[in-house]
């Protein structure tokens, strides 16, 4: 062997010894001991004001730094006391009364106050904050002429403190879900006097969500903000049920790789995971006490049809096309069974609520429609394109949907894709023959998907409309008195939204993280909610492959 | 030499203000906005949005007024990050970016040139082609394959080095550094020894050995200084390279560095990022080239003389 190679490779063990000896205990065990969850987070939050931010990782962490009128059991997802210990109803279902948390404190240990939340919310709904969901507290009465300044007097507002621990709201139309929608970060209250101390109530550039400024009413605290990095948050002593909260800290990663993510978690430098790669979802499910926790999401895979043009403004092309897509084979082979196929817009089970199935897989249905339509054995189909944003997830199922109409249909549609951005845009001037989409309930109510598909809506996106749809949801389903009632209504509005078939339902999304076992209080729920007051950590002994 | 350097600088305003403008007005050429959403979000909320971030205003005017605050050094606020500046993004990546560029440029420097020296001395033998081979696989193995594989066996299989992080563990820089300096370590691996071989040939060596000096010596005093002038000069434009490229490596062991900024705000729209970025990354890559020149100038007696300070 030549000298230099030997003398490269006595460097090279020298350094990978040098390395050997560095890891010493990993974070999961060092967690378990201190009481401190290690949490992959998805990605770096856009910020802590929750009248800013808009996704996912965000909510994981206003979640646990704040605490909004009522919280959702991460169990049974029914609201339980939170910044308010009990609420009242009056007969006509308009008016709720709050009673605050007698306890109620802030970080700084001020007391929360009715006030608190009558400014919150007023800050939510000022139209020069400009916050993407002002529109969770439109049942308010006066909420949406306000954020839309067709009114400016704060006063008009449905909302109003009796005493400093009472809270009256008086909504515009009985709404079933409001509940829930206390538990949704734009309507938590905000501490009033640090905002003001660091800039205008609407201003987004100040600092006061920075460390050391931040005055938070949640189960815990911010301690330690690193970009990019980590954000640590401590238990808050002030907090009125600080007794419950078992866990004296969590330690939030922005694990944007989930492949990285992946092996954090195998090394045992996380509790807890974001996501989980498809191609280890086998691996994993094939595990004796596998880490592996996979739930039903409330969230609906879909294909947008633009009804607008030919040949899908035809719809027994649409049905065609739909019955045309073996869905279980899809999710079966595609998705590594972790998905459930769809036949509706709404998601199964939404707190009672069963969505119609008005059709299956059925090719010589399908094939029979195409010819009707004019398309006998697919003869004379024109160019249709099936349009996704980037994503090599996308990219796979499109393949497969593709070849089914192919097989099924003997029709050839071509498939594209767009950079995010571009895709929104496209989506939303409706230029697209097929496209993509994807829909994440808010809150867990037939509503939340069903009034997409009012004419003119924001996020119908297909042209579809339907006169009688809109006066189902806008009208009739807001004054039904009881729940049966109401479903009763969601389910006529949605059998005439699917045998129109503006969209293709494909699959309903899945929750799915790689948890510890040493991790308790985390269970998998419709809206992959979490509650960090009720984890625990038991320091048994570390399994298989972890350091200790 | 100083006027060198001071018409060289005159020379970058006009290259950085070029890329101001074409990047400003080609992110806004893009399809799509900085506040579009999977959710439609309603005009009065997007009105809001926009005159907050001067979006209202028309885009010459937009323009002039990005031009006058970068003037007095501000990028402006981010998009995507509310209540964060640009500037404080830049500072809060830059660390560990110019960090990890400074670690991946001595594992290049140290492993390439070692290799690049030993491979000229005998060219043409074993000893040329086994590190030559490496090389040539270390310039064509992208980084996304070598991080994951050196993670898998460092990391997993032996459990020597943390899997990612950045400083939080003892350790976690080591991967990373190797993984960006592979493929820099290749092509100094080739520069280098391109540099020897032609030193080697010359008359000045052969005087050298024939005064009777060991061949080590001949080497060490004689043949690198003018043997690695090349590779100097790749050294400048290497480094800015490694603060614009880490973004791979960044995300693969979740490092809190500038290139996820710097991609990510693409993909964002992020404007104020993208240009903020955008021209940091320029001026270094100017200002890193000037100093690669000057280097050189400083090694190379040729160089000196024709900017008239032998």
């Amino acid at each position: 062997m030549p000298a230099f190679i030997s003398r490269l490779f006595i460097v090279f063990v020298a350094l990978s010894a040098l390395a050997a000896c560095s890891p010493g205990e990993s974070n999961v065990a060092q967690g378990n001991r201190d009481g401190i969850l290690h949490f992959g987070n998805g990605s770096e939050p856009q910020g802590l004001d929750p009248h800013v931010v808009t996704g996912v990782p965000e909510s994981k962490l206003i979640d646990a730094l704040y605490e909004g009128l009522t919280r959702k059991n991460p169990w049974t997802l029914e609201p339980e006391p939170g910044a308010a210990a009990r609420w009242e109803f009056s007969e006509d279902r308009r008016v709720i009364t709050f009673y605050l948390q007698p306890e109620g404190r802030w970080s700084n240990g001020d007391p929360v106050t009715a006030d608190d939340f009558v400014w919150s919310w007023r800050r939510a709904l000022d139209p020069a904050m400009g916050n993407q969901y002002a529109y969770m507290l439109y049942p308010v009465a006066n909420a949406e002429a306000y954020a839309t300044g067709q009114i400016t007097d704060p006063e008009a507002l449905g909302v109003r403190a009796l005493d400093d621990l009472t809270l009256e709201v008086t909504l515009t139309e009985p709404t079933p879900y409001f509940l829930q929608l206390m538990d949704h970060y734009s309507s938590f209250a905000v501490p009033r006097a640090t905002i003001e101390k660091y800039g205008k109530a609407t201003d987004r550039f100040t600092q006061w969500t920075r460390v050391g400024n931040i005055v938070t009413n949640g189960p815990f605290q911010l301690k330690e903000w690193k970009l990019n990095r980590r954000i640590v948050v401590e238990k808050n002593p002030h907090y009125w049920d600080a007794d419950t909260v078992k866990l004296n800290g969590v330690v939030f990663y922005p694990t944007e790789n989930i492949v990285s993510e992946e092996r954090m978690f195998r090394v045992n430098q996380l509790h807890y995971t974001a996501d989980v790669p498809l191609d280890k979802i086998p691996g994993y499910r094939a595990q004796v006490d596998s880490p592996f926790v996979e739930a039903p999401y409330l969230g609906t895979y879909f294909y947008l049809l633009n009804t607008k043009r030919a040949p899908m403004d035809d719809v027994r092309v649409r049905l065609a096309l739909s019955m045309a897509i073996d869905r279980e084979a899809l999710t079966e082979s595609v998705l590594y069974g972790s998905n459930d196929p769809a036949w509706s817009i709404t998601p199964p089970g939404t707190l009672g609520y069963q969505p119609p199935q008005l059709f299956s897989y059925d090719p010589g249905k399908a094939r029979q429609l195409l010819t009707e339509a004019g398309f006998p054995n697919g003869e004379g189909w024109p160019t249709v394109e099936l349009m996704y944003n980037t994503s090599e997830s996308h990219r796979k199922v499109a393949v497969a949907v593709q070849q089914m109409w192919k097989d099924v249909l003997n029709i050839t549609v071509t498939l594209s894709n767009q950079e995010w951005k571009v895709y929104l845009d496209s989506v939303s001037q409706m230029d697209f023959q097929i496209a993509r989409r994807g829909w994440i309930g808010d809150y867990v109510d037939p509503n939340n998907f069903l009034d997409m598909y009012i004419t003119d809506g924001g996020n119908n996106n297909t042209g579809f409309s339907d006169p009688v749809y809109d006066e189902l949801i806008l009208r009739e389903a807001p004054q039904a008195l009881t729940r049966e009632e109401r479903f009763a209504i969601f389910r006529e509005a949605e059998t005439r939204l699917m045998t129109q078939m503006p969209i293709l339902p494909v699959y309903t999304y899945a929750s799915k993280h790689l948890v510890h076992p040493s991790v308790h209080g985390l269970p998998p729920n419709l809206m992959d909610f979490i509650n960090l007051k009720y984890v625990t950590l038991e320091a048994e002994p570390l399994p298989g492959n972890g350091v200790q | 030499m100083w006027r060198f350097v001071g018409w060289r600088l005159l020379q970058a305003i006009p290259v950085i203000l070029a890329v101001i403008t074409v990047t400003f007005f080609l992110v806004r050429a893009a399809p799509g906005g900085p506040f579009d959403s999977e959710k439609a979000v309603i005009p009065e909320v997007k009105a809001a949005l926009e005159a907050q971030y001067r979006l209202d205003l028309p885009l010459a005017q937009q323009y002039l007024a990005y031009l006058a605050d970068l003037a007095q050094g501000e990028l402006g606020p981010s998009f995507k990050y509310p209540g964060r500046s640009v500037n404080e993004l830049i500072a809060a990546g830059l660390p560990a970016t110019a960090e990890l560029g400074a670690y991946a440029l001595l594992v290049a420097i140290f492993f390439g040139g070692m290799a690049g020296v030993i491979a000229s001395l005998k060219p043409n033998t074993a000893q040329d082609y086994i590190p030559m081979s490496l090389a040539m696989i270390g310039i064509c193995m992208p980084t996304f394959l070598l991080g994951p594989l050196l993670v898998l066996l460092f990391g997993i299989h032996l459990e020597w080095l943390p899997v990612a992080g950045w400083g939080d563990m003892p350790g976690d820089k080591i991967l990373p550094s190797i993984t960006l300096g592979a493929a820099y370590a290749a092509y100094i691996a080739r520069l280098s020894r391109a540099g020897m071989l032609e030193i080697m040939s010359q008359d000045y060596i052969r005087t050298a050995r024939a005064k009777g000096l060991p061949e080590w010596q001949v080497v060490t005093r004689h043949a690198l200084r003018g043997g690695l002038i090349p590779v100097v000069a790749f050294l400048g434009p290497a480094f800015a390279g490694l603060l614009a490229g880490s973004f791979v490596v960044e995300t693969i062991f979740q490092i809190p560095g500038l290139g996820r900024f710097y991609v990510q705000a693409a993909f964002n729209r992020d404007y104020t990022m993208i240009l903020g970025t955008t021209v940091f990354l320029s001026t270094l890559i100017v200002l890193f080239n000037l100093l690669s020149d000057v280097l050189a100038a400083w090694l190379n007696p040729r160089l000196r003389a024709q900017f008239g300070e032998a």
